[in-house]
């Protein structure tokens, strides 16, 4: 075999165990899904796992009503106070890009990206729990905006650069001032970028944990008042998942299905959405 | 002529300025990121205060960990953190760079494309799903057929002998799974940055696959790679939930990979809420800052990093 011969075969076979990497990288994927269905469904086939909260071991049907619905108020509140912030900041960073101050934004906003959720949790402990000394949903939510705040920044400010500057330029030339060229011309058309990031950043926010653990601590009963202590599905998953009660475990895969299924629909439906923006951006 | 030059130097009538409120206002929205960064920083260090007064540096070299007698000292806990990442690094970094090599290969297939939304469907997962699924699948599995196997055979390595279903080598696989999507996402993206034309030379010199990706793409990427490596230490740095539901929580030195440890994160997860008195709960706080002032700068670090060979590729592009 000539040594050409040799290197060809050589790089095929290298090519050949890249792909065979990247499918081993897919394989935890797949373990995931398949243990989270596979365990979490039969608890979730029962109509009273999503109409009731609560039962301690041994009384049957159990549910996790009161964590689906803390899970949406905690995060509705979340993206009450982080989406118009967000956007807003995103505006800036891209129509202002030049901006000294733009780029500080920038850097924070990937930092913050990066900062561990659970020193967020800390933090809101430190701002909201312990002025008020009690747990309480909205300080839950407010951990969960921080962590949303630089999610939304950024995909915005890429969903408003992703725009051409005929368009900004046609604006101006209409003689619009420079805020309804941004909010009225610009953002517009960037919507679906910017619904694809409060989507990841909602999908982001429903699934941690840790900044929940110290703020809104969880909560057997179903609760709705944001000013008490509330309950969460991933804060569901983590404390039954390490309790010793076969029937508790089955509940957080059950939990972890919901769980799961949400942020992966959220994902998807979120890239669906940036399809059509990508589409839309070319047409313009 | 005098004309003209009267004309020329006459001032232009000076441009009126409108004071841009609007450039103002969102700018002034958009620097609560900032903001609420420095806050964090400043809370923290003043939460933690009692703790940094009365241990001063000690509190990053003590390895007691001791509620009753008011003793704490971080280092189990900063050992316990540095080694899962880095185990999880060693784990990831190979795979993850081969991902990022397949999936920056120009043209769009059909397999590709299922890989690469695969890949990030991954980052997606929230970590109590690793946690609960490393609990029980992955720690029992890993201890059946990795740990007892592998002590069996080179036990008499200090560090690869006990074996025990919690452990730091296992919260070092999930911290491998949960850092592969980062790793792999920037990196495609360096590779993608890539000038062509060399690429295109090393084809054209009749170089193969492999070679032009090893010689030449891999080496021109190396900054950005290294700035991904370390964005994804960020990330396994600060990881909470997962690692704290299978590391096994044993506040000390581990004596093996294959013991149980803890990290900075899962001692606040596990102990905050039952913290009382003043010097326990602010110690806690102490190992959080402690936790997020080393992320800080490992992001900012891998920032530069990634942004440097992204514009240095632009620039030669």
């Amino acid at each position: 075999m000539n040594r050409n011969v040799r290197r060809r075969y050589a790089s095929a076979a290298w090519l050949g165990v890249m792909y065979v990497l990247t499918v081993l990288a897919l394989i935890p994927l797949g373990l995931v899904l398949w243990f989270t269905v596979s365990k979490g469904l039969p608890p979730v086939l029962h109509i009273e796992f999503f109409t009731n909260s609560f039962r301690p071991f041994g009384v049957p049907g159990g549910g996790v009503a009161h964590a689906i619905v803390g899970t949406g108020i905690l995060v509705g509140l979340a993206s009450l106070m982080a989406i118009p912030i967000g956007i807003l900041g995103g505006v800036y960073v891209a129509e202002y890009a030049v901006d000294p101050w733009a780029s500080w934004v920038r850097l924070a906003s990937d930092v913050l990206v990066g900062t561990p959720s659970i020193a967020i949790g800390l933090f809101a402990y430190a701002v909201v729990v312990v002025p008020v000394h009690h747990f309480s949903g909205i300080a839950g939510s407010f951990a969960l905006a921080i962590l949303m705040l630089p999610i939304v920044i950024r995909t915005t400010e890429g969903a408003v650069a992703l725009i051409p500057n005929g368009l900004r330029e046609s604006g101006l030339a209409l003689g619009l001032p420079r805020w309804r060229v941004s909010l009225q011309l610009i953002l517009p058309a960037a919507t679906p970028g910017v619904i694809t990031g409060a989507l990841l950043a909602v999908a982001r926010a429903s699934g941690e944990t840790a900044p929940l653990l110290f703020t809104t601590l969880g909560n057997t009963l179903f609760r709705v008042d944001p000013t008490q202590a509330i309950q969460a599905l991933p804060l569901t998953v983590y404390q039954y998942a390490l309790l010793p009660y076969k029937s508790l475990q089955d509940q957080a895969w059950g939990a972890a299905l919901v769980l799961v299924a949400m942020v992966l629909g959220i994902n998807l439906l979120s890239r669906w959405v940036l399809r059509r923006q990508i589409r839309l951006a070319g047409q313009l | 002529m005098a004309a003209v030059i009267e004309a020329g130097t006459t001032a232009i009538p000076p441009v009126r300025r409108v004071p841009d409120r609007f450039r103002t206002l969102i700018a002034v929205v958009a620097a609560t990121a900032p903001v609420i960064l420095v806050v964090i920083v400043v809370i923290l260090f003043q939460q933690a205060a009692p703790s940094v007064r009365h241990f001063g540096l000690s509190f990053l070299t003590g390895v007691d960990w001791n509620p009753v007698t008011d003793s704490f000292g971080a280092l189990p806990a900063i050992f316990g953190t540095v080694a899962t990442s880095f185990v999880a690094l060693a784990l990831a970094v190979p795979v993850g760079v081969a991902v990022a090599v397949v999936l920056a290969e120009q043209g769009q297939t059909t397999i590709r494309g299922i890989l690469g939304t695969g890949i990030e469907l991954l980052a997606a997962i929230p970590s109590v799903v690793y946690g609960i699924w490393a609990l029980y699948v992955l720690a029992p599995w890993s201890y059946q057929h990795l740990e007892i196997p592998i002590s069996d055979r080179f036990g008499f390595i200090g560090w690869l002998s006990q074996p025990s279903v919690r452990s730091l080598f296992t919260a070092s696989l999930v911290l491998a799974v949960m850092i592969l999507p980062t790793l792999s996402a920037i990196s495609r993206e360096v590779i993608r940055a890539v000038p062509r034309g060399l690429k295109e030379s090393a084809v054209a010199l009749g170089a193969t696959w492999w070679e032009t990706t090893w010689r030449v793409i891999l080496p021109s990427a190396r900054a950005g790679i290294f700035g991904a490596t370390i964005l994804a230490l960020g990330r396994a740095l600060g990881e909470t939930i997962a690692v704290t539901m299978v590391i096994g929580n044993r506040y000390a030195i581990p004596p093996s990979i294959f013991s149980p440890a803890y990290t900075l994160a899962s001692v606040i997860a596990n102990e905050f809420n039952e913290a009382t008195g003043t010097l326990y709960p602010a110690a806690l706080i102490e190992l959080g800052l402690v936790l997020i002032l080393v992320t800080f700068v490992v992001n900012v670090v891998a920032l530069l990093l990634v942004r440097s060979t992204a514009s240095k590729a632009s620039r030669a592009a």
